[in-house]
């Protein structure tokens, strides 16, 4: 069933292609539908998977001769991703709302995308996947390069080519992994138990798992998240950092991980303390968390703050996957669905509430603009989306980065330590640019004041408060009731690291 | 020989000469004062005709191939005919994308020109002697020295045929004295022959000459580097129906003829020397093929014109294919599978690239021209844009170039991941792996530069927003193109399936 959430996103792409120009009204209701179908589906998917392990969707020969198939399955990680990028959807679309140039354009790139997101998800061929995962690439691209803001070619050209190169990088590992294989199959199945000698997973896994960290957001290949993030236009920015960086760390987990468990194996030498690829990426993302909280503490621009903020927060998702552990993969799980709805709140906030309506992110210039009287609604809701990202206890990303600093922390104590300094700063810069963007109170000097008033912003439209609130509601019900994932995303980790370690 | 067997394989080659011959009778004799609209379609529809008679021809042969004392002289059948049914398919095309042609009154000679330049792609494509190549090869070359020249008023087209004639006639010089060379050794001119010859007596330093001679010939019909300086300005200076046919038909062509010099006398066999013989002539190829990848996809980064860019794409795709031709022939060794398929598995994957390419670069010249025509001019800015000057030319494009830039679910993608599959499968090791690496790694970069035309048809502002009209003739041939793509490679074991139906099941 979940794999009609796929077909309705690539239909619904096709048909807003198709409608005619200047139906922007209907153009919307469209994709509002195709999203909430997509969701209904999504949900209707997890709700049907709770207790059950895997279960294949669809099974088709797609190239007979070479062992391609169009593979179609579920496991609780993918539902639970799946879960978030139906919600991501509709909310993307309700913070769309206000798009008039080339509406339908921008919803058939938007669906497109969508649809190459749940196909990664629910892909359990490598071809199949890496397939999806490209078409949901191109579309980034034009959302960003057509509807941007701040230097939007630029920026959309430079995330093109980090994800191009990732995906190549991803591309010689399948093909290597293939043909290493004996060239029977590409299904992850037949890939995992196809005996992969272990001098091949030792430069291949670390191929394939830059290839899709990438498009995690892992330090130093994070450049492209920030600029993408703060050019982009809000849905865009939603989804690059609700669902897109979540592609990437899903395929450092399904792929990477899975299919070549050996290659996190010690090296036998040991170089400065660093014995393996897995000491390596967790440095790594270690790194992410510090340096990206660090500079997001020195952001001028709103935007920028919660972009670098997604790095940090990325970097606790590599962390979790690298602790190789059940509570710590667990939380790396819950974290990819927490990010992704606290991150899309935080850039709906900033670029459609407050940026649509000020046409300025500079905290020098928001500071004189007393937000928190003149848009209360976006005050309050940037309270609740900073508290939620700081990691507050109630709301969805504590427990997520508690599992993962707790798995770390049987690993390797000193990787909680510097993950610690990370989630200080980060109550630093959410309060920094909480307290800058709406509370700062500078008095404007006499010629800026206006003398009949301050103008009224254009007022709170229906679609914002609905994506407020489905994005604040569902953080806080994961919050307060953790196992609502945890029981599903569980046994899915258990079954993907018995696998890993046969 | 056999006069009968002679006329029942060159059945489909007499058949496009006799639609040559109806299309300047009719054209001269019949319609010499009708409107040119008029003698357009009829000369096309002819054209269009002729390539469905040598499909028909081509379908309706049996048998065994021309043989003259034992040795065969022309080959039907298995990949011969999938390049042959590909030339004239991508040639029907050519007509039918040329309903609107403008750059000259004389129609009926460019359209039997074409004709005859089909006949020499056919005739490469199964040809198995020496003699019968350069025929064919002159024959295909002398038409597209013809048709770049065709528009008589341009001063750029002159020039480029000149360039082209120019190289096109040293690199006929070099094949020629491989080929003597070849003759030398072996007393013979025939594919078998010198095989045979070869087996007996070991390959001499005299072999390698010859063979790297005719690589050097070849390697300019394919636009390889470093024989493929004509290609730039041929692609940007010829009218963009020949543009097309050259990059098109002639490529699928030539392409044809190294899978079969590669296949007939590079399959040797097990013997002592037989290592060096394949390590020689497969690192000839390979170096061809590193430097096309490189400087094609590199030099195309820095171009402005369309088609000086498309042209230097073609100059990175020729690198593919080359690589994957290199590996025709299996490699001894120590890396080496024992799969019996294996070779065949490069074959077929060599023949659906070049199909493929030759079906996207006509529909990319088809929409430079309709855009071309419109502007004036063929720079990236003229495509400024394009997305709301024509909606359907502009989705063309985007399909079209994406699917040059190797992005699934087009057929583009799949086309490039069988031809690596397949060399990695053939031959394991560090040199094939790190090459097809090479080539991912630089079609991620040629993304960069389809995406600065895709860039300017649907990201940045028009200049001028007159929307641009397309005959519907024109725009009906483009859409079957996208569409094709589309299907193929959503479905890419349909043309797979139908290529291997080629080969008998090993």
């Amino acid at each position: 069933m979940l794999a009609w959430a796929i077909y309705l996103s690539f239909a619904g792409a096709l048909a807003e292609a198709l409608l005619p120009k200047g139906r922007a009204a209907l153009s919307r209701w469209l994709a509002l539908a195709v999203a909430v179908a997509g969701l209904a589906v999504a949900v209707a998917g997890y709700w049907a998977g709770i207790g059950q392990g895997r279960v294949t969707i669809v099974d088709l020969a797609w190239v007979p001769s070479m062992g391609i198939h169009f593979l179609l399955a579920a496991d609780g990680i993918s539902r639970v991703l799946v879960l978030l990028t139906g919600i991501a959807a509709v909310a993307g679309v309700l913070f769309s709302w206000n798009i008039e140039l080339r509406t339908n354009e921008f919803f058939a790139f938007f669906l497109a995308l969508i649809g190459g997101v749940y196909g990664v998800f629910l892909s359990f061929d490598f071809f199949l996947l890496f397939v999806f995962y490209e078409i949901a690439i191109v579309p980034k691209y034009f959302l960003i390069a057509i509807w941007g803001s701040t230097r939007r070619e630029y920026a959309a050209m430079k995330l093109a080519i980090y994800s191009f190169a990732g995906s190549a990088m991803v591309l010689i590992g399948l093909l290597a992994a293939y043909t290493t294989a004996g060239s029977h199959s590409t299904t992850l199945d037949a890939l995992a138990h196809a005996g992969l000698p272990l001098s091949f997973q030792f430069w291949c896994f670390p191929l394939v798992f830059v290839g899709f960290a990438i498009l995690a957001g892992m330090w130093p290949f994070h450049t492209w998240a920030p600029t993408g993030h703060v050019a982009a236009p809000t849905a865009a920015s939603m989804l690059l950092a609700g669902v897109v960086m979540k592609l990437g760390a899903y395929g450092c987990l399904r792929v990477a991980i899975g299919l070549f468990p050996r290659g996190l194996d010690p090296w036998g030498f040991s170089l400065l303390g660093i014995a393996s690829w897995r000491d390596v990426f967790a440095l790594l993302a270690v790194i992410g968390i510090v340096y990206g909280a660090l500079v997001a503490l020195a952001q001028t621009d709103f935007k920028f703050v919660i972009g670098y903020s997604s790095v940090s927060h990325m970097g606790f998702v590599l962390l979790g996957l690298m602790t190789l552990n059940q509570i710590g993969m667990t939380g790396a799980v819950l974290q990819m669905f927490s990010h992704g709805i606290i991150a899309g709140l935080l850039f709906a906030i900033v670029g459609r509430i407050v940026y649509d309506r000020t046409h300025t992110r500079q905290f020098a210039e928001l500071e004189k603009m007393h937000l928190a009287k003149r848009l209360p609604f976006a005050a309050w809701a940037f309270v609740v989306a900073g508290v939620a990202s700081m990691g507050l206890p109630g709301f969805s990303g504590f427990v997520a980065e508690l599992q993962v600093l707790v798995g770390a922390w049987q690993v390797n104590p000193w990787w909680v330590a510097a993950a610690g300094v990370g989630i200080v700063v980060g109550v630093a810069y959410t309060w920094r640019a909480l307290q800058k963007a709406f509370f700062a109170d500078v008095l404007p000097t006499p010629n800026e004041h206006p003398r009949t008033g301050w103008p009224k912003f254009e007022p709170i439209t229906w679609p914002e408060v609905t994506g407020v609130a489905l994005l604040g509601a569902t953080s806080l019900i994961v919050g307060l009731w953790p196992s609502i994932l945890l029981d599903t995303i569980e046994p899915a980790v258990k079954a993907l690291l018995a696998g890993g370690v046969q | 020989m056999n006069y009968a067997d002679l006329f029942r394989v060159t059945l489909p080659e007499t058949a496009l000469e006799v639609a040559a011959l109806i299309v300047l009778i009719v054209d001269l004799g019949f319609l010499h004062k009708a409107a040119l609209k008029v003698r357009v379609t009829v000369a096309a529809l002819l054209g269009v005709v002729g390539c469905g008679a040598a499909l028909w021809a081509i379908g309706i042969q049996v048998g065994l191939g021309l043989y003259v004392d034992e040795s065969p002289v022309l080959a039907i059948g298995g990949g011969v005919a999938v390049a042959q049914i590909g030339i004239l398919v991508l040639t029907a095309l050519t007509f039918l994308l040329l309903i609107d042609l403008d750059f000259t009154r004389h129609v009926g000679e460019y359209v039997a020109v074409v004709l005859m330049a089909a006949t020499g792609g056919l005739l490469i494509a199964s040809a198995q002697d020496l003699l019968v190549i350069f025929v064919g090869l002159e024959l295909l070359s002398l038409g597209l020295y013809i048709l770049t020249a065709f528009s008589k008023g341009s001063g750029k087209s002159a020039e480029a045929a000149m360039k082209y004639y120019l190289f096109g006639g040293m690199s006929a010089a070099f094949l020629l004295f491989g080929f003597s060379y070849f003759y030398g050794l072996s007393g013979t001119t025939n594919l078998f022959g010198i095989q045979q010859a070869i087996w007996k007596s070991g390959p001499s330093v005299l072999f390698f000459v010859a063979w790297i001679l005719v690589v050097a010939g070849l390697g300019f019909k394919v636009a390889a580097v470093p024989f493929h300086l004509w290609a730039p300005d041929t692609y940007e200076g010829a009218p963009a129906s020949s543009a097309a046919f050259i990059a098109s038909v002639s490529k699928v062509a030539s392409f044809a003829l190294l899978i079969s010099l590669s296949n007939s006398w590079l399959r040797i066999g097990e013997r002592s020397w037989s290592g060096t013989l394949l390590t020689g002539t497969l690192l000839t190829f390979l170096v061809l093929a590193a430097a096309s990848m490189i400087v094609g996809n590199l030099a195309a980064l820095a171009q402005v014109s369309v088609r000086r860019l498309v042209a230097y794409s073609a100059i990175a795709h020729a690198g593919y294919i080359l690589l994957g031709i290199a590996f025709i022939p299996g490699i001894s060794g120590p890396g080496t599978k024992s799969d019996l398929a294996s070779p065949v598995w490069v074959e077929t994957a060599v023949l659906y690239y070049i199909l493929t390419y030759g079906l996207t670069t006509i529909g990319a010249f088809g929409v430079v021209s309709v855009v071309e025509r419109a502007t004036g001019s063929d720079r990236l800015d003229s495509f400024r844009g394009l997305h709301k000057r024509n909606p359907l030319l502009a989705a063309v494009l985007l399909v079209l170039f994406l699917s040059l830039a190797g992005i699934p679910p087009l057929v583009g993608f799949w086309a490039k991941f069988n031809l690596f599959a397949a060399v990695l499968g053939v031959s394991a090791g560090a040199v094939p792996f790190g090459l097809v690496a090479l080539a991912v790694a630089l079609s991620a970069v040629s993304l960069y530069y389809y995406l600065q035309v895709l860039k300017r048809a649907y990201v940045m502002p028009a200049i001028d927003e007159s929307p641009i009209k397309a005959h519907p003739v024109t725009m009906a041939v483009l859409l079957f193109i996208a569409a094709t793509v589309v299907i193929l490679g959503c479905f890419p074991a349909l043309l797979q399936g139908w290529i291997q139906s080629f080969y008998p099941i090993p």
